[in-house]
């Protein structure tokens, strides 16, 4: 199992298990566990509604390739710890993170 | 097309990509002409506009086909059915007729006069991303906007500019020669896109031409009638106020549903809600197929959308031809008879 810490909006925090060798993406999890977010564009790195900040684990993570990097690169609210859920697979590079749900939801 | 004719048609599509193309052979079928409007200047939606030459591997009889592919083959099979298009021009109101009809008109005053209406919007259309600002629509038009349309409005005045993408870059060293200040606040220390615009802004910056505020971002603005004061918080959490003519906030653009949304709709997290039957919205006449809609099971494949538009034109039948009763025939016994 690989385990993680979501934050919603309301600062509510709950860890997450995901069984290992799971073919799915974060955003893809967090709509599944019932988190609010669009997911506009299905995961193609276009809409950012799947915006996170990652408070716990970011240099454990895979580099965000270009097209997620363009897409942070225009948003009002990026931080240096955003990276877009859509883009990151679930897999052992996420045991332990901790996350916080930015995206937009309008 | 920006004339002040009225264009009219049986079905208007609202939306260009595979699912509005298909309703069009699928209306063809039952003899019903059909008008595209589409806010992208070319037709094929998603898959022209933004992955060309990614494969698809689900489209039923197709192994594996690019999206530009895919959208090539639907323009040839919709061409004996010789839809109309309306390309690069954004539908804005929606009006109805006394019989029933609809008059829509796009952001270029083009009308569109027809019977039913089919919203294959995809996504949506996208729309500048505005920052969380307090007051910030308060000052949209009066000193704030989230694109450069006239750069002579900018000629003398004090301008700063917000974002860190190109189109923030580009009007960035654009501008420095209009403008009498041009300030660009970006929340990084650095710029992804593209190097030439990034070196260019930070020499700009090193002349003397522009004021480069990095590790910024905006938290609230102020004025009285028009903007003139635009508040920054950086890195030190300590607060700026410069004073400025106008902001211009460049942070991309966000799919949304735009304008439709106000068209009495229902609406369910940005997507329309429809009757599974035939796809209608709760608006008589008003159908929504495609990514843009939403039910019990719903998924967004390209192949249901195929399978909404021949559901949808068996209802939308009755408002085009409301005399006639319509018979369901195979394409294998009638063939495709062109109009």
């Amino acid at each position: 199992m690989i385990k993680l810490t979501v934050i919603d909006r309301d600062d509510s925090a709950q860890e997450i298990e995901i069984p290992e060798g799971i073919n799915l993406n974060l955003m893809e999890v967090l709509k599944a566990s019932d988190y609010n977010i669009l997911a506009t564009c299905g995961g193609m790195a276009l809409c950012a509604t799947c915006h996170v900040q990652v408070l716990e684990g970011l240099n454990q993570l895979p580099e965000p390739q270009d097209t997620e990097l363009d897409m942070l690169d225009t948003l009002p609210d990026a931080t240096s710890e955003s990276r877009l859920a859509c883009q990151l697979k679930v897999n052992e590079k996420l045991e332990g993170i901790v996350i916080k749900i930015r995206g937009d939801i309008v | 097309m920006s004339n002040h004719t009225i264009i009219h048609t049986d079905l208007c599509i609202i939306g260009a990509g595979p699912v509005g193309l298909f309703a069009v052979f699928e209306a063809g079928l039952l003899k019903m002409r059909c008008h595209l409007v589409d806010a992208l200047p070319q037709v094929g939606g998603q898959l022209s506009e933004i992955y060309p030459h990614k494969p698809i591997y689900d489209i039923p009889g197709y192994p594996e086909i690019k999206a530009q592919e895919l959208v090539d083959n639907l323009m040839a099979q919709i061409k004996p059915f010789d839809p109309g298009f309306t390309l690069g021009e954004r539908v804005e109101n929606l009006k109805k007729q006394e019989d029933g009809s609809f008059i829509i008109s796009t952001s270029d005053k083009t009308k569109i006069h027809c019977k039913a209406v089919v919203i294959a919007g995809g996504l949506g259309c996208f729309e500048p991303r505005k920052p969380d600002i307090q007051n910030l629509e308060l000052f949209e038009g009066k000193g704030v906007s989230y694109m450069v349309k006239n750069p002579e409005v900018y000629r003398d005045k004090k301008i700063i500019l917000a974002g860190g993408g190109d189109s923030a870059l580009d009007w960035t060293i654009f501008l420095a020669n209009i403008a009498k200040e041009v300030t660009l606040i970006h929340r990084g220390d650095t710029f992804r896109g593209a190097p030439d615009s990034a070196e260019k802004v930070f020499q700009l910056a090193e002349m003397g031409k522009i004021n480069l505020v990095l590790s910024s971002h905006l938290t609230k603005i102020n004025g009285n009638q028009h903007l003139e004061e635009v508040h920054i918080v950086g890195k030190d959490k300590e607060e700026r106020i410069l004073k400025t003519d106008y902001l211009i906030p460049l942070f991309g653009l966000s799919p949304k549903l735009g304008p439709i949304a106000e068209w009495g709709l229902n609406i369910e997290k940005s997507a329309i809600s429809v009757n599974t039957e035939d796809y209608s919205t709760n608006v008589e006449r008003i159908y929504a197929i495609g990514d843009i809609n939403t039910y019990p099971g719903k998924l967004k494949l390209i192949l249901s959308g195929f399978h909404e538009a021949a559901l949808m034109v068996q209802s939308a039948f009755k408002f085009v031809y409301p005399d006639q009763k319509l018979s369901f025939k195979y394409t294998t016994v009638y063939g495709v008879n062109s109009f």
